[in-house]
């Protein structure tokens, strides 16, 4: 059989520029680059304005980026599951009431009802709490896919109610009080001085990241010989590894500079009969818990949209629902857990931000549906379907949470915060929507 | 025609929407080996009958027989099950994904932990596109940046590959130019000599008496007649189509 086709030819490859040559052979996405580079720009930018304007440049500090890291994790674990949503053609307007209900009722949990039923300060309460929160979770996210998938509600709609019912329903769950302390284990799941691994054990999950990127880059390398692929330039191998790792041994480098404050450390100092001048106590932070968790969140769920057959229906069904339905795919189940997983995920970012405050408010999480799907859209996710990234979600809220610090660190005011954040995400959409149209994808 | 069960018989349908029958007590067989040209203006109910094989309707009334036992098709999985697949008219892309993963979209290839094997998959696609298309390169690319004749190419890659007995193809050469059209025609015959039974839908008459044994006629829902193409002139199966009425035999 012969036929023309259109594809272009190799000869092109030769004269091609030296930077799209660097892309091909890492396969580096463009998108990718340019995210990073937009985030670079922000935090030196901010770091700079500080210095020139305010005599101090407060943002590349390690205590910044520090904070940094774990006000973004509750948002992008649950912009992890919005790109889901997203991709499938969705909308999820109700994470944030969803959050503010689990909160809620985990708060309820490990304080008014586990103490009485097996005592105060028990170690299984932090775990009965969180596990009770991401069923709850789970089952209001599958009866929102359940409307929106089987009765043929629009899920704007669904979800539209879902914010209002949900934030009622946590205001009526303890009639409008706010809920504290809660369990002592809990609150380290929010990070702060206690809720960090502290320095060894970031030397070490970080030495396990860098083996396990190497492990990847050669087994991908293998598993590519082995079907007669063509294969990455050793040279682009080698860069590759020695960007993953050398970015895992500097995020290392950075949580561990960050020590204790010193009111912790004389705590901690008195505590342990330590002589030493608490002056000369260094006690590093290391990797806060919930930003593990955001890591954790983050590697399932990249294996799980790229690499199960799930993750490829959401996929096959945001290119093209009727081509999905057709090649025999369940449309409606895959829906409904999508809609699960997203209600999981807001369950979550629940017990990060209750954990973080420390009790569970009526209005928490109020506007996190905004702040999740700016930062899923600046993620290069488009609302038109069947194109969204884990990594993109969470690099975007990891600019929308720079973007608010740094504003705060040089002293703008709120009313303009709220315009520039706006502004942002407009700009976002549109220079994304721009690189589409010259890529044609 | 070969042997005396047909592969596929669809008896007595009927299917309405809201109060309108788009198929009304129609009844078709394919046999193995067979070619059957299914004609009729837009809105005859020949893209609704053939769904109804496909599985992506269902039938208000009627049985479908594959060799001449009882089949119940639900849905497009059970259509897979019993080796019936479908090339669609708008085909049934999911534009986004490159073409290993449309080959094998809703029966992908798993490792041992029950991973999506992208890398097999790109194996096999590489295989047995090298045999229906050897110019086809596009294998990271999503499907959106192919041609159409490419595109037509993996639709048609995706039935073949999964050892479809009874093919349906919906306008298969419906948005190709000359020489893609060409192609699908040789692929056709070749698949034919194989065994495989086609029902192939076509507003083009010429496409039908150069490529069908025999063709059945629907007008408004219902079945005009079915006729051998050795029998009749292009201006009968033309009088059957648009004046519903069956050529006269002395």
């Amino acid at each position: 059989m012969t036929k023309p086709s259109s594809t272009r030819g190799p000869s092109k490859s030769n004269v091609e520029g030296l930077f799209p040559r660097f892309l091909r052979a890492t396969e580096i996405d463009a998108r990718l680059l340019g995210m990073i580079a937009a985030l670079v720009l922000i935090w030196v930018g901010f770091h700079y304005y500080g210095k020139i304007v305010n005599g101090y440049g407060a943002f590349l500090t390690p205590r910044n980026l520090w904070n940094l890291s774990v006000q973004t994790a509750s948002i992008a674990v649950m912009a992890t599951g919005m790109v889901l949503v997203i991709v499938t053609r969705h909308i999820d307007l109700s994470v944030g009431s969803i959050l503010g209900f689990t909160a809620m009722s985990m708060a309820i949990i490990q304080v008014w009802i586990l103490p009485d039923l097996i005592g105060l300060g028990h170690p299984m309460i932090w775990v009965i709490a969180v596990v009770c929160g991401l069923v709850i979770g789970a089952l209001i996210g599958a009866l929102h896919g359940y409307l929106i998938a089987y009765l043929g509600i629009p899920a704007f709609i669904v979800t539209l109610g879902g914010l209002l019912v949900w934030r009622g329903a946590a205001f009526l769950l303890a009639r409008g009080e706010t809920i504290s302390p809660v369990d002592a284990t809990f609150s380290k799941l929010g990070g702060g001085p206690y809720g960090a691994v502290g320095a060894t054990t970031s030397w070490i999950i970080g030495i396990v990241a860098c083996v396990a990127v190497l492990l990847m880059l050669w087994q991908g390398r293998r598993q590519r010989k082995r079907f007669d692929f063509p294969l990455r330039p050793l040279w682009a191998e080698g860069f590759l590894a020695t960007v993953g790792c050398g970015l895992i041994i500097g995020f290392v480098v950075l949580v561990n500079s960050y020590p204790w404050p010193k009111g912790i450390v004389k705590k901690y100092a008195a505590a342990n009969n330590i002589d030493t001048p608490i002056n000369e106590i260094f006690i590093s932070h290391g990797f806060a818990i919930p930003v593990l968790i955001l890591i954790g969140v983050g590697i399932i769920m990249t294996i799980l949209t790229t690499r199960t057959r799930f993750g490829r229906y959401v996929f096959a069904i945001g290119g093209n629902p009727d081509a999905a339905e057709l090649s025999g795919i369940n449309t409606r189940w895959v829906t409904l857990k999508v809609f699960a997983l997203m209600g999981t995920l807001c369950a979550l970012g629940a017990v990060i931000s209750s954990a973080r405050l420390g009790s569970a408010t009526n209005n928490l999480g109020t506007l996190d549906e905004l702040y999740v799907i700016a930062a899923v859209v600046i993620g290069g996710t488009s609302f038109s379907g069947g194109i969204g990234t884990i990594y993109g979600a969470i690099l975007g809220a990891l600019v929308m949470q720079a973007l608010q610090t740094g504003m705060i660190l040089i002293g703008f005011d709120a009313a303009i915060q709220q315009m520039v954040v706006g502004a942002v995400l407009v700009a976002a959409v549109w220079i994304d929507t721009l690189y589409r149209r010259r890529s044609g994808v | 025609m070969t042997g005396t069960t047909p592969l596929v018989e669809m008896k007595n349908i009927e299917l309405a929407f809201g109060g309108i029958k788009a198929v009304d007590d129609v009844t078709v067989d394919l046999f193995a080996g067979e070619v059957v040209g299914l004609l009729g203006h837009n809105g005859a109910g020949k893209s609704t009958l053939i769904k109804i094989l496909s599985g992506a309707y269902q039938a208000d009334a009627g049985e479908i027989y594959v060799n001449g036992e009882l089949a119940t098709i639900r849905n497009p999985r059970d259509a897979h099950s019993y080796n019936i697949e479908t090339i669609y008219q708008t085909l049934a892309l999911a534009d986004n994904l490159d073409a290993a993963a449309n080959l094998f979209l809703g029966r992908e290839i798993v490792t041992r932990f029950g991973m999506v094997d992208d890398d097999a998959m790109e194996a096999e696609t590489r295989k047995i596109m090298g045999r229906l298309n050897p110019n086809f390169v596009k294998f990271s690319s999503p499907v959106s940046a192919l041609s159409g004749g490419q595109r037509q190419s993996v639709a048609i890659t995706r039935a073949v590959y999964f050892n479809a007995r009874i093919l349906i193809m919906d306008e298969p050469t419906a948005a190709l130019g000359p020489q893609e059209t060409e192609m699908v025609a040789e692929l056709i015959k070749q698949l034919k000599s194989e065994g495989i039974g086609i029902f192939l839908i076509s507003h083009d008459i010429h496409d039908v008496m150069g490529l069908c044994d025999r063709v059945s006629v629907m007008k408004n829902g219902r079945l005009v007649g079915t006729q051998n193409v050795d029998d009749v002139t292009d201006d009968e199966i033309l009088a059957m189509i648009i004046l519903g009425k069956n050529p006269e035999r002395n």
